[in-house]
């Protein structure tokens, strides 16, 4: 079992880590966004309907939002060959979009309505509203808690083993079967490695957006 | 000709009549003070001048020209209130300036935004552009922030933002500039330097609505005091009339308690 082999098969399977990550974040935010506009609607069903899905996702465990995505269409409407990355990827674009979405309404409500209202008085359309006035106080306001749940979805992507996606975890715990057990250990470089790298990032957004109050 | 013409206005939320049957007039180049204790409509009446309201009933005339009445939808329409909104400019009690830009972007990015619909946009951008630049800067040297351009709004003190709020109003050349108690967020010490350059615009014969607890301010700057209580204008007149000479029981119980204080 040499360090170097290791090394390079843990690597292999933290890019399905990796690709979990990125995808969910790439779809996961805009769709937050949108799910954000649903829960604060005027038009009460929507709200009510959007805030009941939120809740939904929400309150469970985003392990079994995972298995019911990969088992349920085949269970219910016998649909086969749900594959195992695109169920995993379905369900945590869905879980992601719905903690998002929380921190975008929280964000858009807390600007204060003045911003808006100096917009409109000078003319502005609502789109002009939207993205020369509030869009940059949002930005600033939303990346301290979407970094802490950007954190939390490093880790999370170990949830995909669930349905047998060989992700980094599974991988070292092969290594386990085998009756080696350091390398599973030794995935904690990785996920170190990735939230680290993270924090650095969002710092240096953060002082990007310091400029103004 | 009145350039602004009140009728008629009211203003419900849910049961609490908030402005019941508001009427007065301005002539172009006059400076009206309205004042009166806090929730007798004052604000409510600016922020249904600046479309930030919808009046339950009602007309507002600029020009001598209908472009409120709560009776024809057809002057309701929200494409067109946005364009009705530029008769009138506010500046507000707690600034609202874009903390995300300087001061000479908060003065521009309007306009820049409005020039974008004119036609020859494309043709002339940027002789467009320079214009508003230029002229951006001229109207902040008028409210003496020349040495400011640069800044963001948090670096400045209150009063020389609420300098650079008035400098955004103006840069739209509204008809009537309206102003929302513009001191009373600020320091007793700040105050003094936004109120000179309200009373530079008095005398440069800016048309204004003014809502203010400064009555000694009022009486210098206004040529028409309007005093409000419960939703109703109680009292109107020339400065001396109504803070000198007030004819109802109502006006002179806010004074003295005013004076008093």
């Amino acid at each position: 079992m040499s360090l170097s082999l290791v090394s390079a098969r843990l690597f292999e399977s933290f890019m399905l880590n990796g690709e979990i990550f990125f995808i969910t974040l790439l779809l996961g935010l805009p769709l937050g966004l949108v799910v954000s506009f649903g829960s604060m609607s005027r038009f009460r069903p929507l709200s009510w309907l959007t805030k009941t899905f939120v809740w939904i996702v929400r309150g469970s465990p985003l392990m079994l939002q995972i298995i019911i995505v990969f088992y349920g269409p085949g269970l219910i409407w016998g649909i086969k060959g749900v594959g195992r990355v695109d169920a995993t990827l379905v369900a945590f674009v869905i879980n992601y979009a719905c903690y998002f979405s929380e921190i975008f309404r929280g964000g858009i409500e807390g600007i204060p309505a003045g911003q808006k209202e100096a917009g409109q008085v000078l003319g502005m359309t609502r789109t002009q509203v939207f993205f020369k006035v509030t869009f940059l106080q949002l930005v600033k306001r939303i990346v301290p808690p979407s970094g802490n749940e950007i954190m939390t979805l490093v880790k999370d992507t170990a949830l995909a083993n669930i349905i047998a996606n060989k992700e980094i975890i599974m991988m070292a715990q092969e290594y386990g079967s085998k009756g080696y057990i350091w390398p599973l250990f030794y995935t904690l470089v990785f996920f170190l490695a990735a939230c680290g790298l993270l924090t650095l990032l969002l710092g240096r957004v953060e002082k990007k957006l310091s400029y103004f109050r | 000709m009145s350039v602004l013409e009140v009728q008629n206005l009211q203003k419900r939320f849910g049961t609490l009549e908030v402005l019941k049957n508001i009427g007065f007039s301005l002539d172009k180049g006059e400076t009206a003070a309205i004042i009166g204790s806090s929730g007798s409509g004052k604000t409510t009446l600016l922020r249904c001048l600046n479309f930030l309201e919808k009046p339950d009933g009602g007309r507002i005339l600029v020009d001598g020209g209908v472009i409120f009445d709560a009776a024809d939808p057809k002057t309701q329409k929200e494409s067109e209130i946005r364009k009705k909104r530029l008769h009138f400019g506010l500046v507000f009690q707690s600034f609202n300036l874009f903390p995300q830009y300087t001061v000479l972007k908060n003065v521009r990015l309007a306009s820049e935004l409005l020039a974008r619909e004119r036609p020859d946009y494309r043709k002339d951008r940027k002789a467009i552009l320079d214009g508003l630049g230029a002229e951006a800067r001229r109207t902040l040297e008028s409210v003496g922030l020349s040495d400011k351009l640069d800044c963001y709004p948090h670096q400045l003190s209150g009063g020389q933002q609420q300098r650079v709020a008035i400098a955004r109003a103006l840069a739209l050349a509204p008809d009537v500039l309206c102003f929302d108690e513009p001191t009373s967020a600020l320091d007793p010490e700040l105050t003094g330097e936004v109120l000179k350059v309200i009373r530079e615009l008095a005398e440069r014969r800016t048309t204004m609505v003014i809502v203010t607890h400064e009555m000694d301010f009022a009486r210098a700057v206004a040529d028409k005091v309007v005093f409000m209580d419960g939703g109703v204008i109680v009292e109107q007149g020339t400065p001396e009339a109504v803070l000198v000479n007030p004819r109802e029981a109502r006006t002179r119980r806010f004074l003295t308690r005013y004076s008093g204080a």
